[in-house]
């Protein structure tokens, strides 16, 4: 397998996690500049844009527009939250293949700001499955905990082990000043914590945010002569899973099917991997991530996390050290931009150095959008620092 | 049947769900059988989503299940339960328990198909444990 000769260039993640003062274009205008910046580019170099349904307009238009870019290549393929993950590898797709010399990929969002709920996707009426589940008041927590729920009856799995999950987070989110929770919190914390929906109590759920993040994926050439730290997609696999009503499986994810293509790509499985991005929208996702990405056998993901198995330097396997979308960032609903940007940060060594991985060569950085139950859609990448 | 629950949104029948819709109001639920390759599914669909085919009948499911899995959503006033029911014809439809202690569900534990009206009056399938708690 040849890799395209495309790298992670810049990034960044915007510093706000409340952008009351701030309109959703500028942030994703405030984002690019800051992961150009990083790259040591100019808005000129851009020639290639990727987003997905946060940018406000019909598809990648009236952000194009707004920032004034000059491209030549344009993509606003939607997978709920792991879109930026793909759009990493459609990048280095498109400049393989000669559409474009350096992509920008941005996400950005202030739901906090307009105290607007998650999950307003399943309120458009008109959708296929609409008149199926409307009726039933989905609620997006609720899919996710139908999958826990189950998880714990085939498994054995327990809420003080998911709990561990945001144990971990709190840990890491501790040395992060940007964080939005940066207070250490307990397994009892968590079991003490509402429920919102059983088994997932109020601090198994990601948090909400405003802010954003970008990533400038640029042709090899251009990157070497940046003079930054150099990563390099490796692997990509992407993945759409859905119920039809018969084989109902609510404890594996699409994650199984894009994990494998991803590993396929690299030539290298889950034991390389020295650092793990994977979202975090809910305790669950990290669960059963860790499972299908093969870390663990299916059904360990329990034993596998607790007792601090998720922390850096002192677990099995260093996963969210940013804090996560359970406790750092997760702006506009959306967790993939974030993902990305931790991984990044770990493979130049520019992670904060007490939760810095040791030698961090490899790492992965996984999506899972949309709702876990129903519908949705894993993205996984594996980056390698050169 | 229930009375009309003013907090249970309505769905809007097209061309290829009226049919549903309308077994609904008789109090039957229909699920897709498709005759080519063996495979049913829900929601129905006039295309075999396994296969292509357009020869799927939907017939009237017996209306006994079990739950599959299931979450009480304590936000809503009053809680309500989100379910994943089995039927007995090996189909699982994503649907409401209803008429049940919340506190005394299981996986695994029997339930039957009754009808609520939604806010419009079109009547909806949810599923109620057997042994009525």
């Amino acid at each position: 397998m040849t890799y395209p000769d495309a790298y992670i260039a810049g990034v960044y993640e915007h510093p706000t996690r409340l952008a009351t003062d701030k309109s959703v274009p500028q942030l994703h205008a405030e984002v690019a500049a800051g992961a150009l910046a990083d790259a040591g580019l100019s808005k000129r170099d851009i020639d290639g844009y990727f987003c997905a349904g946060d940018a406000p307009g019909v598809g990648p238009l009236s952000i194009i527009e707004y920032m004034g870019l000059n491209v030549r290549h344009a993509d606003s393929t939607d997978i709920g939250g792991s879109s930026p993950i793909a759009h990493v590898a459609y990048a280095a797709q498109a400049i393989a293949a000669g559409k474009c010399n350096v992509a920008l990929i941005t996400t950005a969002g202030r739901p906090r700001a307009a105290a607007e709920a998650p999950g307003s996707l399943t309120e458009i009426p008109d959708y296929p499955e609409s008149g199926f589940e409307l009726p039933y008041r989905p609620s997006l927590v609720a899919g996710y905990a139908m999958c826990a729920k189950r998880h714990m009856h085939e498994f054995g799995t327990t809420s003080a082990q998911l709990a561990w999950i945001k144990v971990a987070a709190s840990h890491h989110a501790q040395h992060n000043p940007h964080a939005l929770l940066r207070k250490v919190v307990t397994v009892d914390d968590v079991l003490g914590s509402p429920m919102v929906a059983d088994p997932l109590h109020r601090l198994d759920c990601c948090i909400m945010t405003d802010g954003g993040g970008a990533i400038i994926v640029a042709r090899g050439e251009i990157a070497r002569a940046l003079g930054r730290p150099r990563v390099r997609m490796r692997g990509f696999g992407e993945s759409v899973k859905y119920q039809l009503g018969s084989h109902i499986d609510l404890t594996t994810t699409a994650g199984l099917k894009s994990g494998r293509m991803a590993y396929e790509e690299a030539g290298v499985g889950p034991q390389d991997i020295r650092y793990l991005s994977t979202y975090d929208s809910f305790t669950i996702t990290v669960l059963l991530a860790l499972e299908d990405l093969g870390f663990c056998a299916k059904g360990e993901g329990g034993r596998f996390a607790e007792d601090g198995g998720l922390i850096s330097a002192t677990g099995r396997l260093a996963v969210n050290t940013d804090g996560g979308g359970l406790c750092n960032n997760h702006p506009a609903h959306r967790g993939g931009m974030t993902k990305v940007i931790e991984a990044t940060r770990q493979l130049r060594g520019e992670a904060h150095p007490a939760v810095q991985v040791r030698n961090c060569d490899l790492a992965m950085a996984h999506g899972t959008g949309g709702m876990l139950d129903r519908r949705h859609g894993c993205a996984t990448i594996i980056l390698e620092r050169e | 049947m229930s009375s009309i629950d003013a907090a249970r949104p309505s769905p809007t029948p097209n061309a290829e769900t009226k049919e549903f819709w309308v077994a609904a109001a008789r109090g039957e639920l229909l699920f897709g059988d498709c005759r080519a390759c063996g495979e049913k599914h829900y929601y129905p669909r006039s295309i075999c989503p396994y296969c292509f085919s357009g020869e799927v009948d939907w017939p009237a499911t017996c209306g006994r299940g079990t739950i599959y899995s299931f979450s009480v959503v304590r936000r809503g006033n009053p809680p309500y339960v989100s379910a994943y029911v089995t039927l007995e014809e090996g189909v699982s439809v994503f649907t409401n328990i209803v008429n049940c202690d919340p506190e005394r569900l299981m996986i695994g534990q029997r339930v039957r198909l009754v009808f609520e009206v939604s806010h419009s009056g079109q009547p909806v399938a949810v599923f109620q444990p057997v042994d009525s708690c």
